[in-house]
């Protein structure tokens, strides 16, 4: 997500809570569902994920003086506080299997690329191969190939050194290319 | 490697459930502020959707279901919008007035797009009825000579096509290029209905003739500016280049700014 596009919101965050946190929710929550829908691998966490995610933030904001909210870098402040939530459920409970509809697409393709989206169940079974990384790997995984962000961004947040990130995604991805193309042997 | 991160990236563009915003804001008491209301408005291009707003105009669009338009309005604008029976007076009066080819002076809400699309489209919005103007004419105009692409990009994502006229940015050569409001055959129609020859400018472009000069007073403009049109058969002069057109001592026109695109 742009940075300007970050400045605005805590800009209005910080003038006016409500309306600012409504801008934020509409502008994050597609962005903040991908991430969690990846993190666990189900559709029902990734609902809960990203719900708990931004009501944590709305009790966070609403403590926060205005400077405070005015200086967060609110993608990674955002992604921090989702990482957490996943972190907790992942410790306190199994995950539940959850059918869905097969056939209706998820991808946007107005907010995707040219190309033809994955329909909604491989991209299901993605992520579901993404959520069977160990958690230090996905993590990397999906904040750096999924998220879209830096290296530089990925270590920042998850506080480690670069070339730690960079070896973790290196890693997951070969581990995801082996299971992927398994995968698809089986079937 | 390669597909398998294009498969990730796919999965970054995973939509949430429908109501899922609506849901979160629910949960911490927050009751939507519904700003926007929109109707359907018949205009000589057919039934459109108009949102408005307090502060102008938001989004256009041909009319399909009012399901599809409030899908479409949240995922373009990042907000909520509400279905009235039928629009305020004027501006109806004042959108079918515009469509229609009369000068009416509309207000737009363009503060949900970022700064470089609204540069686009307000600069857009300058190109007179009945001419057209290059990608890389807009791009240069508003200072960014490299931004071609995203210009087009801009365009195509145009909330408020027909009244922002990004049916009037066409291809440097020639060709019409991609349209918003409804594919290339709609925006050939649509130059059409304004008094357009869309063939004409193709086979200008295909005879690689970009700007059109007067003999007699030695400027230069594109083939649609105004002032091109009123130049006699018998003083016009195509030319095919800036180069060509100042080599001959021709100035660029002041009105269409050629060497722009």
């Amino acid at each position: 997500m742009a940075a300007d596009r970050d400045e605005e919101l805590t800009r209005a965050l910080a003038v006016d809570l409500v309306r600012g946190f409504e801008a934020m929710v509409y502008a994050y929550q597609h962005r903040l569902y991908a991430f969690a829908l990846s993190m666990s691998g189900e559709p029902m966490d990734a609902e809960e994920i990203a719900q708990d995610t931004f009501m944590r933030a709305h009790v966070a904001l609403a403590r926060y003086p205005g400077q405070r909210i005015v200086a967060l870098k609110l993608s990674a402040w955002l992604h921090q506080i989702a990482l957490n939530v996943f972190r907790n459920r992942a410790r306190k409970r199994k995950l539940r299997v959850v059918p869905l509809d097969p056939d209706a697409p998820v991808a946007d393709s107005a907010a995707g690329p040219e190309r033809q989206a994955l329909s909604r169940a491989a991209l299901r079974e993605l992520a579901n191969l993404v959520s069977g990384l160990p958690e230090h790997q996905r993590a990397a995984v999906v904040l750096r190939c999924v998220q879209g962000m830096t290296y530089a961004e990925v270590a920042d947040l998850l506080g480690q050194p670069e070339g730690t990130i960079k070896a973790s995604v290196h890693r997951g991805l070969q581990t995801l290319k082996r299971r992927a193309g398994w995968l698809s042997e089986v079937s | 490697m390669e597909l398998l991160e294009t498969d990730l990236r796919d999965l970054g563009h995973v939509r949430a459930p429908e109501g899922f915003a609506e849901r979160v804001l629910a949960a911490v008491g927050i009751a939507p502020w519904v700003n926007d209301s929109y109707a359907e408005v018949a205009t000589s291009l057919g039934v459109v959707h108009v949102a408005w707003n307090t502060a102008g105009i938001s989004a256009v669009r041909r009319a399909g279901g009012a399901r599809e338009f409030e899908r479409w309005f949240a995922s373009r604008l990042g907000r909520p919008v509400r279905r009235e029976a039928v629009p305020p007076e004027r501006l109806a009066r004042q959108v079918v007035g515009a469509i229609a080819g009369h000068d009416r002076r509309l207000r737009f809400d363009m503060s949900a797009l970022r700064v470089f699309e609204q540069d686009v489209l307000r600069k857009t919005a300058e190109i007179p009825r009945g001419e057209v103007r290059s990608y890389a004419w807009v791009a240069r105009e508003i200072g960014r000579p490299r931004a071609v692409r995203a210009v087009g990009t801009a365009l195509a994502n145009n909330p408020i096509p027909f009244l922002i006229p990004c049916h009037r940015v066409v291809r440097s050569d020639g060709a019409l290029g991609q349209y918003s409001g409804g594919g290339p055959e709609v925006k050939r129609a649509i130059l059409r209905h304004e008094g357009l020859d869309p063939g004409w400018l193709e086979i200008l472009a295909g005879n690689g003739a970009r700007f059109v000069g007067s003999r007699t007073t030695r400027v230069f403009c594109l083939p649609t500016c105004a002032h091109a049109r009123r130049i006699k058969a018998s003083n016009r002069v195509y030319l095919r280049s800036e180069h060509e057109a100042q080599g001959a001592g021709f100035r660029p026109c002041t009105r269409c700014r050629p060497i722009a695109g």
